[in-house]
């Protein structure tokens, strides 16, 4: 028999809602940077310039876009894997607007210019106040419904949140600790000094992709990808495993990101050793993913949805070989500091976040607005062709772009001296920013048809909150 | 290695790392022992259909998992990792940028040298120095200068034959070794003989004047006054600068920052501090020789002979530069 009391859906749809607005906000302010390099005249006033947007994209897409989408999905299939509602209700209001509240303050602070100028953590320190009490409070839902839950296990996918939520608490207090100097203007200084600072930098930077992007996102793969399959999960050992070593490697991979600087070469080993070491655990999340299907692949023929999810992983997959392989410091010698870098965090941003995000949406918005499907199914199928196309074309001329970068760098004459000027490889790079820009601009037309998919979906349903289900009988 | 203020954090990293890759092969291999029913699931039922199956780990992944570990084992007993333990290699950052330093040096210096005996003037004719001292110029002065030496506001363009230090080799030379400082005061440290923002524009309006530029000539009649009394201790009485301290002519066409009256004015009124670091430290004298005798031979400097006792600005028939606006 069914309980009469039902989901609390309303925070989902809202989120769900937003995940969608702020992609296309968030993707739109890379497709303007991206034109800025390669038209510098964009950059008309101080507060639109190539600085000051640059970190806006970022956060945008990373805290507004993906923040959203894992407040979304994490809220929808807690609640139905623990078979209860929400736990505190008024919380998870307050998680809701008071995410908003922060992403409108990035939004108006960062042009500003205000910033820590810390990488994926540069909103000043009111912001990362309000950051803590959102999360707690977040936390406080989300491990409060756990805790209430009316199934003996835990299901996997909320491992993966549970660890994501946990991570990036004590991330973001560990690596905004500052001291505040003044709230208006806002700023403050680090409490960490010289090579310390950088290395709790990228700690954290590191992390926040290995758990904001990875461990989040991985939650949100194995509740949708077999709900959307509609087969189990490949292998329960496999995610046990892979769960456990990839929390704990990523924690010693980012010294990665300061190979030959002035961090102490030990500390470099160990970010590479460690980052080698997770090529496997990050595949298991791949495997689990992909094998999922095994025997249906045919489903992927005619399922636009299920497309968006398998592509995220094979993005997945390959992204998280390029890391481990880019963390290798002969490699990163060439890598580092090229615009290889960008096209792998693309990769891994375009192609596995926002994709299995985007996937994720499409299968949630009818559930969420009374219908059995999105308003069109082959508008869906349409994003998934341009928003794949526009990913290739993003990410294969930011490798070429990146490898030529590297080796222009290091020719040298025969005197010696070195064979190009560093303005000669920015002049040879335009031709594969031109193309990135297509590819961006491909993605930001995708959001598009998204949102209009989506507004057409939500005019002709309504909002409908499905009644919590009794768990399945006792195990066998 | 000194990154470790007593031995115990040494071994604490040690052990914290072994601990922690050898701990991933045996979680790996305990978790492995698990006994699998593939093809059946685990029994638990979320969400309606949520399941998993009991298939065991996939062989291939299984392998690579171990192989990692194994890897990292054999990396960090040959590089640096444990603690302040070296490793087999003895290898580090500082040795390795040592060596290829050294090599470089050994491999290069000759070709550097080779020049170092030759006198500039000779240098800046020799294809061979042109094409090395391009190269030199592009890595190290173009970020200031541009790469076409033309300069830019507040950057001197090395290609006409508007110095502010000399342009015969030896000030090029002494400009790249020791650096450059140029500092004018704001008012020229005597705000009262200016007489203030207004008296500023004054001395605008003459220094305008100087080279013929339009300018309100009573303003400029009292400006001649106080630049005579001020500004004439730097730019000389007939405002054509002082190269020993890097006073530019103002009787030339040819601006750093701008000839409009307000950008002159805010000079006056607020000063400038010009500076060229010293490159002898970083580049040593050979490379810098090469570098005074490209900069030299951009044509700014002289007619390129060899034997001429070219003082600056001698090749006077150069046409004056508009406003490096």
């Amino acid at each position: 028999m069914q309980s009469q009391a039902t989901y609390n859906y309303k925070v989902v749809r809202q989120f769900a809602v937003m995940t969608v607005i702020w992609g296309i906000v968030g993707m739109l302010v890379g497709v303007i940077i991206a034109a800025q390099l390669i038209w510098p005249e964009l950059n008309v006033v101080e507060w639109l310039s190539y600085g000051r947007l640059r970190p806006l994209h970022t956060n945008a897409v990373i805290f507004a876009f993906g923040g959203c989408a894992l407040f979304a999905t994490s809220y929808y299939s807690v609640q139905r894997t623990c078979h209860t509602p929400l736990f505190a209700p008024a919380l998870a209001g307050f998680t809701f607007w008071g995410w908003q509240l922060i992403i409108v303050l990035a939004a108006v602070t960062l042009p500003l210019g205000f910033t820590t100028g810390k990488e994926y953590a540069e909103l000043e320190w009111p912001i990362d106040i309000l950051i803590t009490a959102v999360w707690v409070s977040y936390a406080l839902v989300f491990f409060g419904t756990i805790i209430k839950r009316k199934t003996p296990h835990i299901y996997v996918a909320n491992w993966f949140f549970g660890g994501f939520i946990l991570t990036v608490a004590v991330l973001h207090l560990v690596n905004s600790a500052e001291i505040p100097v003044s709230f208006f203007p806002m700023k403050s200084y680090s409490a960490y000094a010289g090579a310390q600072d950088a290395m709790v930098q990228w700690w954290y930077g590191h992390n926040a992709v290995g758990f904001f992007l990875t461990a989040g996102f991985l939650g949100m793969m194995y509740y949708f990808v077999p709900k959307q399959a509609g087969r189990p999960v490949y292998s329960y050992r496999l995610s046990v495993v892979h769960f456990w070593a990839l929390v704990f490697t990523y924690m010693w991979a980012g010294p990665h990101h300061l190979h030959y600087t002035a961090l102490p070469d030990w500390t470099q080993s160990l970010g590479m050793v460690f980052s080698l070491i997770l090529l496997a655990p990050s595949w298991g999340g791949m495997i689990n993913g992909i094998m999922t299907l095994s025997g249906a692949w045919h489903k992927l023929r005619d399922d636009p949805i299920l497309k968006f999810l398998i592509t995220s992983l094979s993005f997945y997959g390959m992204s998280t070989f390029e890391g481990p392989m880019m963390s290798i410091k002969t490699v990163n010698a060439l890598s580092h500091y090229t615009d290889w870098t960008v096209g792998h965090v693309h990769s891994g941003a375009l192609g596995w976040v926002a994709m299995v995000a985007i996937g994720c949406t499409y299968y949630m918005l009818p559930r969420l607005f009374g219908k059995m499907e999105m308003y069109s199914v082959r508008l869906i199928n349409t994003h998934f062709w341009v928003s794949t196309i526009g990913v290739v074309l993003y990410i294969a001329p930011m490798w070429i772009a990146g490898v030529m970068q590297g080796l222009m760098w290091r020719a040298t004459n025969a005197d010696g001296t070195l064979t190009y000027s560093f303005v000669e490889s920015v002049k040879a790079t335009y031709p594969f920013y031109t193309i990135r820009l297509l590819g961006g601009t491909l993605f930001l037309v995708g959001m598009l048809l998204m949102a209009y998919n989506m507004f057409k979906t939500i005019a002709s349903g309504k909002a409908v909150d499905a009644p919590v289900l009794e768990p399945a009988a006792a195990h066998a | 290695m000194s990154d470790f203020v007593s031995g115990f954090w040494s071994t604490y990293i040690s052990v914290l790392v072994l601990v922690s890759v050898i701990g991933c092969g045996v979680f790996l291999w305990m978790q492995d022992k698990a006994k699998y029913t593939p093809g059946e699931t685990t029994h638990h039922v979320w969400d309606e259909n949520l399941e998993e199956y009991s298939n065991p780990l996939p062989n291939w992944w299984r392998w690579m998992f171990y192989i990692t570990v194994v890897f990292s084992l054999g990396y960090l007993a040959v590089y640096p990792g444990l603690g302040s333990f070296a490793g087999q290699f003895t290898w580090s950052s500082q040795g390795q940028y040592d060596k290829e330093i050294a090599d470089a040096k050994a491999k290069y210096d000759p070709i550097f040298e080779s020049f170092k005996k030759q006198d500039i003037r000779a240098v800046a004719v020799d294809p061979k120095a042109k094409e090395m001292g391009k190269s030199l110029f592009l890595t190290y002065c173009a970020q200031c200068h541009g790469s076409d030496a033309k300069g830019g506001k507040g950057y001197p363009n090395l290609t006409d034959n508007d110095w502010l230090y000399g342009g015969a080799p030896e000030q090029i030379m002494t400009s790249i070794m020791e650096g450059r400082m140029g500092v004018m005061p704001a008012y020229g440290g005597n705000p009262e003989a200016i007489g203030g923002a207004a008296g500023a524009k004054e001395v605008a309006n003459y220094v305008r004047s100087l080279s013929g530029l339009a300018h309100d000539s009573i303003l400029a009649t009292k400006g001649a006054e106080k630049f005579k009394q001020v500004c004439s201790a730097c730019h000389g009485l007939d405002g054509k600068g002082n190269q020993a301290v890097g006073a530019p002519n103002l009787t030339d066409k040819i601006w750093l920052f701008s000839s409009r009256e307000e950008a002159i004015i805010e000079i006056i009124t607020k000063g400038r501090t010009l500076q060229m670091q010293p490159h002898k430290d970083f580049l040593g004298e050979a490379k810098a020789n090469i570098l005074a005798a490209y900069v030299y031979g951009l044509g700014g400097g002289a007619v390129a002979a060899p034997a001429a006792p070219a003082p600056a600005g001698t090749d006077a028939a150069a046409a004056p530069k508009t406003d490096a606006k």
